[in-house]
Formats: C-alpha cells, structure tokens, sequence
C-alpha cells in the first residue's frame, strides 16, 4: 500500500513506527488480524488439499481393493503400504486422520481463523481484534499443532487410527500415533480457546458508534454464536483429551474397564474405568463443533445472497434468534451420537426430543435464505453460484440427520456409510461450498484485484456434480448396512454385494472433484498477480468492509477514519436511491 | 493505532476489555474443571468400591493449604486495592505475599505427593488415586501459572505502573480474578476429594 | 474503578477481612462435620452445600461479582447451565441404562 495510505492512519506517531518492523514481526510474527487471517487461511487451505489427498488414497483402496495406489503408492513407504498395496492398518490412519485434519486443521480455522480474523474487524469498524497479541498467540499454538498431527505419520507404528473420535478402549491401548494426537489436540483447543475468547471481547467491545447489536451483519452473529461454542464447549474435550494421556502415560484406568482383555491376554491396569466417559466428553465437544462448522458457513451465504439479490435478508431477526437458540441446543444433544452405546429409553428420548428441536432453527435460517432470494435481481457470478448450491446441498445434509436423530432408525443407520454421506453433504458441498463462495466473493477486498469469472464457473459446475457423486451413493450404501471404516468397503460382507459397485464410482467421482479444483488453484494464484483491479467495493455491497475501507484495507486500523454506523446492513434497494443500496455508514 | 477500551469502559457494556476477556476465560475454565469433577461422578458412582478420603488423604496438610490459598486471596485483592489508592509500595507487599503463599501452597502438594510416591500410591494404583492426581495436579498447573504471572507482574511488568498506572491496575484486578478463580476451584476440590 | 473515593476503597477492605474470618470459619466447619462421618449422601450435600457458601463469597466480594455488569452475568449463567447438563446428563445415562 502507498506511504500516504499508512499516514492516514490517524494515529499518535504509530504510522512512522509501522514503517520500521522487521520482516519477521511484519509477516511472521504479525499481530495484524489481516495478515494472522491470512496465515491462517494459507495454512489451512494447504491441510484441506492435504486432507483431500488423504481421502483420495482411501477412495482408491475401496474402490479397486488391494491393488498397489498408483504414482505415490512408492512413496507411503512399506510399514504402510508394501509394495503400494494399503495395509488396513495404514488405512485406519488416514481415516482417523482425514476426520482430525478437516475437521480441525482445515474447516475451522478456515471459518474462524482466516474468515472470523479478516473480516469481523472490518465488518464492526474496528481497527483491529481486541487482542492483537493473543491473535497471534493463537496462530501459533495453531501451526505446532497442525505440525504435530503431520508428524504422527512418521512415528513407529504411525498416525492416530482410532478414527477422528478416538474411542477407548481402542485409543488407549493404540499406537504411539495417538498420544501425538492428543497433544496436537490440546495445542489447537488452546488455539481455539484464546480465539473465541478474543472474538467474543472483540464483538461487543470494538463495534463501531452506532452499530448496535441488531445492525450487525449476519456473519458477524453467526461467528459471535461460534466462538462461545468454542469457549465452552472444547474443555470438556480437553479434560477427555488430559484423561485419555494419563491412561496412556501414566497408566491409569479411566478408560479402562476391568478384566479386558486384549489379544488373549488381562490387561494389567487397575480397571474400574469407562469408555462410555469417553463418549460422553468428546461429544459434549464435537457435537457443538458441527455448528461450528455450519454457522460461519450460513454467515458468510447470508452475506452473499443479499449482496447478490440486490435485496435485504428475509427475516434477519428471526435468522439471528434462531443462530443463537442453535448454539444453544448445541450443547444438550450430544448422545444422539451414543443411542447404541445402551442407554435406555429415558434418557435416550431426552437426547432425541432435543435434537428434533434443534432442527427447527436450521430449518428457519435455511428457508429465510431461500425466501430471501423471491423477487431479487439475481446477479449469477461464481460467489453466488457457490452460495444457491450451499443452500440444496445442506437441505440435504440437514434432511438426511433426521433419521439418524430419531434413536429407532438410529439403529439400522448408526456407524454405516448413510452417517457418512450425511455429515459429508452438510461440510462438503455445505460449508466447502460457502469458503469458496467466500473466497471468491472477499479476494478483491483482501487483494484489489478480481479473480477470473471463467475459471470460477469451470471450478464451480465440475465440483457441484462430482460432490454429488460422491456422497449421494453413501445413503444407498448405508441403508444396505454397509459399516464404515471398512478398509474392503464391505467386500467381505454379504448384505453389501448388491451396493458395492458404487464404490468404483465413489472414487472416480472423487478423482473428477480433484481435477475440478485446478481451475480453482490456478485462479487464486494467477489473480493475486493478474486479477483485474477493482476498487473498494466492486461488489456494491453495504457492509462495512466495502464501503468504509480500501481494497486492501489500511495496513495498520484498516480504515483511513473509523466509521459510524446509521442503519442496517442490507439496504439494499431502498426506494429513492440512485444507486440501488445503501452503506451502513450513509450519513442520515 | 489504539484498541479502544483498553483501559475506559465500554460505555453500554460498562467493561473494559481485558475484564471480559478474563471472565470469558474463567467460563472456559468452569468447563474445564466441571468435566473433570463430573468424570470423577462418574467414576465413582459406577465403582464398586471408593475409599473415602479421609482414609487416604492427608487431611491436616490440605486443611493448611486451604488457609493458604484464601490468604492469598486475601493478599491478591489487597494488592489490587492498594493499587486503586495509589499505594505501589503495599502493592508491592500484597503481591509479594500472594506469591509467597502460591509457593507454600505449592511445597505443600509437593510433600504430600511424594508421601504417596513413597508408599507406591503412584495414579496408576486405581482410580481413587488417579482422579486425585489429575484433579490436584491440573489445579496445581494452575497455580503455577498464576504465579508465574505474579512474578512478572512484580518484575519486568512493574514498569507499567510508571508509564500507565491504570492499565496496569487493570492487569492487576484480571489477574486477580484469575487468582480467586483458582482459589474457588479448590474451595470444591478440597472436600470432594479430602472429606467425602 | 474511576469513581471509587479512598473511603469507598478502605470500606472495601474491610469487607475482605470479614469474608476472611468467615471463609476460615467455614473451613474449620466443614473438616470438622467430615468427622461425624454421616451418611454418604448427607456428607456430600453438606459438604458441597458449605463449599457453595465459600465460592460465593468468594465471587462475591473477592471477584466483585456482587457489582459486575449484565453481560458478564449472562455469561456465567450459561456456563453454569451447561456445567449442570454436563453434570447431569452423563449421570443420568449411567442410571438409565440397559441391563
């Protein structure tokens, strides 16, 4: 950016300091929310590719089972996959992993990280996060984490492989993969832990004059929601995480029930344990983590679907009621992922009324963006082809969870590939969906430049079909009875033959999403350097980070006066108006 | 480029901002150890059979240790008021107290681990023993790093007192509530685990 | 903060050494009623319900909670709802069980 944008910063002589930070504390070490959003981004945007690769050698193994993975199948190594023929057990590593690494190294910090980090501060008017130190703080308690979780593939015996949940008995008397699992856990929740806390501070406590709670943008909620399922959610997995590390290091048993016996032999432990504490703790976590992972992807579609209808949000205030009775229910549905563990029927009906009341506020955001696009002008361009097909595609996913909340049908569909497909349609053509729809949608704001509408669409309509293709034959495959974390897919399973032919088609389906990401890579990569050049708000969007700051925003406060705030965020069309919208900081 | 209300509150929220951040934090930490106690709920209602405590435990050595740490709560709010009064000198006894108190606290744990070390009570014995240690040993952590926190706050961070006394007289009331948060936990985890 | 005379300040501390003397108090009475080795369930009622006294008075008075602002009470309120579930629910499916 120019001299003249940094000395417009307005601040007491800090302008002439910024000039002289090293490299290290400019880029490295940054307590910029830009450039820790950034980070962020870039980092996790590498664990999701490498995620995806992780899934594409599972694919291959269930789709042409035992015969050697091809270009890299030299390269796993031969305690892996000898002679480039997958072993099981390396199997279970990539699953367990696959689930850890997108889960928590990939689609959260993206949300939260990247997405929260850069634009809640522009979208409140705030100069900054409330705690810049802590930001960075929590980016670096993030990478040794990732670091860690990688690292576990090279230690004997290799990487976690008791599945992304980690379930005792199996998890305690795992590998040495797990306690590395463990650890990174604790750094990324502490990672979590000091972002929710500043997201949280920074929400109330930074939002520009006259931007009441009310005026707040609907990604703004959604992430506000997030962070205090974040902030109380994680310790109990924490706790879990602490339990399950003095089982395996320090001997304990509060996992281990008495007389289990393993491999023909009594474990020599106290006993006395639980693996169903396990459960309960992991999931107190993972199930608010789902919303985790579903809010800040609603947030950022609600914000494009506005932009791109040319017309304010239908029903704001009951999307923003709804988000937050959501996070709400978060946290008393966990053990419908326990109704096979032998509850009874009490306590079980418990789990099950409450998870059929939390589906009515998903239902409610998801109709209101669907109402909201009756009677708009609707600009088709890759950020809202993006967001329309977020909208199906967690119908899908969000449908689909009902049988698997009712604890009857429950039964049948517990553990097979139906959850599988369920849970993948609402994170992958759901909230993958809304990240590039959010990438392509903020670039020009974070770069200046605009990415290429041609290759956007070439990413867009090869993904949308390919996820189809992916997922859809897993409710076919579930509803078969076939388990999951099957290394053969359900060869060996005689219930499985009919459906096992879909398994070749899975995986063609998921090599085809592979290729549909190269126009996606080259376009990020090419429009950083050659994308055309816009100004501050090409989108001619109301919130804040359009029409109050530059493209990119200023280095340091990101915007050259703080704004007021005079109305709502999606004026968009108001009668009257030459321009067909109106900023959040129109003067009145 | 200032962060505002980092020292003023907030107008309608009536905070400033380090004073949310550290009562959000607790919240997490109520979680934290909320999990664990509820862990040990469930351990021991399903075990079939618990020692109690007293059986076990040393009593009198965690009775004193439960004086200490309410002194030093006393010597932590203390500090901060004198603080308030402008007085960085009892300032400076207060926090020093309060550390010295984290220190006996601490020796204190020190003694009665290594009396069970030596009668070969190690977590691993059985689940009695295990809960305790995670459960007084997270606390401990914790302690540990309030103190360390402390030192700062009587070292290097004392600066501030100079330059911005305000702030640093809000540094003092955060990590003052941590401190009482720490003190309130073992206030729960003395006679769960000691008496019952 | 601001606002607070040095008369308001030292009526402050004197509230301190009484929430002292009483939390030192409880402490003795709540070793002391261990020894009467009541039924399980009347020692842990009691036990926690002495305990709830202390950690009171120590958010209270210590933790000015007594005085703090609407928001923070909002959060606590739901941590302490939470907490109670995460307490509850686990022991509930324990009791409720197939067997």
């Amino acid at each position: 950016m120019s001299a003249s944008e940094e000395q417009a910063v307005g601040a007491e002589g800090h302008a002439a300091e910024h000039h002289e930070l090293p490299f290290w504390q400019r880029y490295i070490f940054s307590q910029d929310h830009k450039v820790i959003g950034l980070q962020y981004a870039f980092t996790a945007l590498c664990f999701l590719l490498f995620g995806f690769c992780l899934m594409l050698i599972m694919r291959w193994q269930l789709a042409f089972p035992g015969r050697p993975v091809p270009i890299i199948g030299g390269l796993l190594g031969s305690a892996n996959a000898p002679g480039g023929i997958m072993l099981p057990e390396f199997y279970n590593q990539l699953g367990a992993m696959h689930g850890t690494i997108m889960v928590f190294l990939a689609v959260v910090p993206l949300l939260v990280g990247a997405y929260g980090n850069y634009i809640v501060p522009l979208q409140i008017g705030a100069p900054d996060m409330a705690f810049p130190k802590l930001n960075m703080a929590s980016y670096w308690c993030y990478l040794p984490g990732g670091l860690i979780m990688l690292a576990s593939f090279f230690v004997p015996g290799g990487a976690a492989n008791s599945g992304w949940t980690s379930y005792p008995p199996l998890s305690n008397i795992a590998t040495s993969g797990q306690t590395w699992w463990l650890v990174g856990m604790v750094f990324l929740i502490t990672s979590s832990l000091l972002g929710s806390v500043n997201f949280i501070v920074t929400i109330f406590q930074l939002r520009a004059e006259g931007l009441d709670l009310m005026r707040l943008p609907m990604f703004v909620w959604s992430q506000l929601v997030t962070s205090f399922l974040l902030l109380l959610a994680f310790p109990p997995l924490e706790a879990a995480g602490i339990l399950q590390l003095m089982d395996r290091v320090a001997g304990t048993s509060f996992f281990m029930p008495s007389g289990l016996v393993v491999s023909g032999e009594v474990l020599e432990v106290a006993g006395g344990g639980n693996p169903l504490l396990w459960q309960h703790l992991f999931w107190f976590l993972a199930h608010p983590e789902v919303y985790v992972l579903i809010l800040p992807a609603m947030g950022i579609v609600a914000e494009i679907i506005a932009n791109n209808t040319r017309k304010p949000l239908w029903g704001y205030k009951p999307m923003v009621y709804s988000a937050v009775f959501l996070g709400f229910m978060s946290f008393i549905v966990w053990a419908h992922h326990m109704f096979l563990t032998g509850m009874g029927t009490a306590i079980s009906s418990f789990f099950q009324t409450t998870t059929m009341i939390i589906s009515v506020p998903s239902v409610v955001i998801l109709s209101a963006l669907l109402i909201s696009l009756w009677g708009g002008s609707i600009r088709f361009n890759t950020p809202m082809l993006f967001a329309l097909a977020f909208l199906p595609m967690f119908g899908i996913g969000g449908l689909t969870g009902l049988p698997l909340g009712l604890a009857p049908s429950d039964i049948h569909l517990h553990d097979t590939y139906y959850v599988i497909g369920h849970f993948h349609y609402v994170v992958a053509p759901g909230t993958i969906f809304a990240i590039f729809a959010g990438i392509y949608y903020w670039f020009p704001k974070i770069t200046g430049r605009q990415m290429s509408e041609l290759l956007g669409k070439l990413h867009f309509w090869p993904s949308l079909i390919f996820m189809n293709g992916i997922f859809m034959p897993m409710f076919v495959q579930g509803l078969a009875g076939v388990s999951r974390r099957l290394y053969d897919g359900g060869a060996t399973y005689s219930h499985a033959q009919g459906v096992l032919h879909w398994n070749a088609f899975m995986s063609m389906s998921a090599f085809g999403l592979l290729i549909a990401q190269i126009p996606f890579i080259i376009n990020l990569f090419m429009s950083i350097k050659w994308g055309a050049k816009v100004g501050s708000n090409p989108w001619d969007a109301t919130t804040l980070e359009w029409v109050a700051a530059p493209s990119p925003p200023v280095a340091h406060g990101n915007f050259p006066e703080l704004p007021v705030v005079t109305r709502g965020p999606y004026e968009y069309s108001p009668p009257g108006t030459e321009e067909g919208f109106l900023p959040q900081n129109a003067v009145a | 480029m200032q962060i505002p209300y980092t020292v003023e509150p907030r107008p309608d929220t009536g905070l400033y901002n380090a004073k949310l951040g550290v009562w959000l934090f607790l919240a997490s930490e109520v979680m934290l150890f909320g999990a664990l106690f509820s862990a040990l709920i469930l351990l021991r209602t399903g075990a079939t059979s618990w020692p109690h405590g007293y059986e076990v435990l040393n009593v009198p050595l965690a009775t004193i240790n439960t004086m200490v740490l309410i002194t030093s709560s006393v010597s932590m709010v203390m500090s901060w008021a004198s603080l308030r009064l402008g007085d960085f000198g009892k300032y400076r006894k207060w926090m020093s107290l309060t550390f010295l108190l984290g220190l006996v606290f601490m020796v204190i744990k020190a003694v009665e681990y290594a009396a069970k070390f030596e009668h070969h009570l190690y977590p691993s014995h059985d689940n009695f023993m295990a809960t305790y240690f995670t459960l007084t040993g997270l606390h401990g952590l914790h302690v540990l790093g309030g103190m360390i926190v402390i030192a700062y706050l009587l070292g290097p961070g004392s600066k501030m007192w100079k330059t911005e006394p305000e702030r640093f007289t809000n540094r003092v009331e955060v990590v003052g509530l941590y401190w009482h948060f720490v003190d309130l936990v073992w206030i729960f985890l003395f006679p769960t685990l000691y008496l019952l | 903060m601001s606002g607070h005379s040095a008369e308001e300040i030292r009526k402050e501390t004197r509230v301190y050494i009484l929430v002292f003397v009483a939390l030192a108090f409880l402490t003795l009475v709540t070793v002391g009623v261990s020894y009467l080795h009541l039924s399980f369930g009347a020692a842990v009622g009691l036990a926690l319900f002495i305990a709830s006294i202390k950690g009171s008075l120590v958010a209270a008075f210590f933790m000015h909670l007594i005085s703090e602002r609407k928001l923070v009470y909002a959060v606590l309120i739901l941590t302490v709802v939470f907490f109670v579930a995460l307490i509850l629910l686990p022991l509930g499916g324990y009791h409720d069980r197939l067997r």
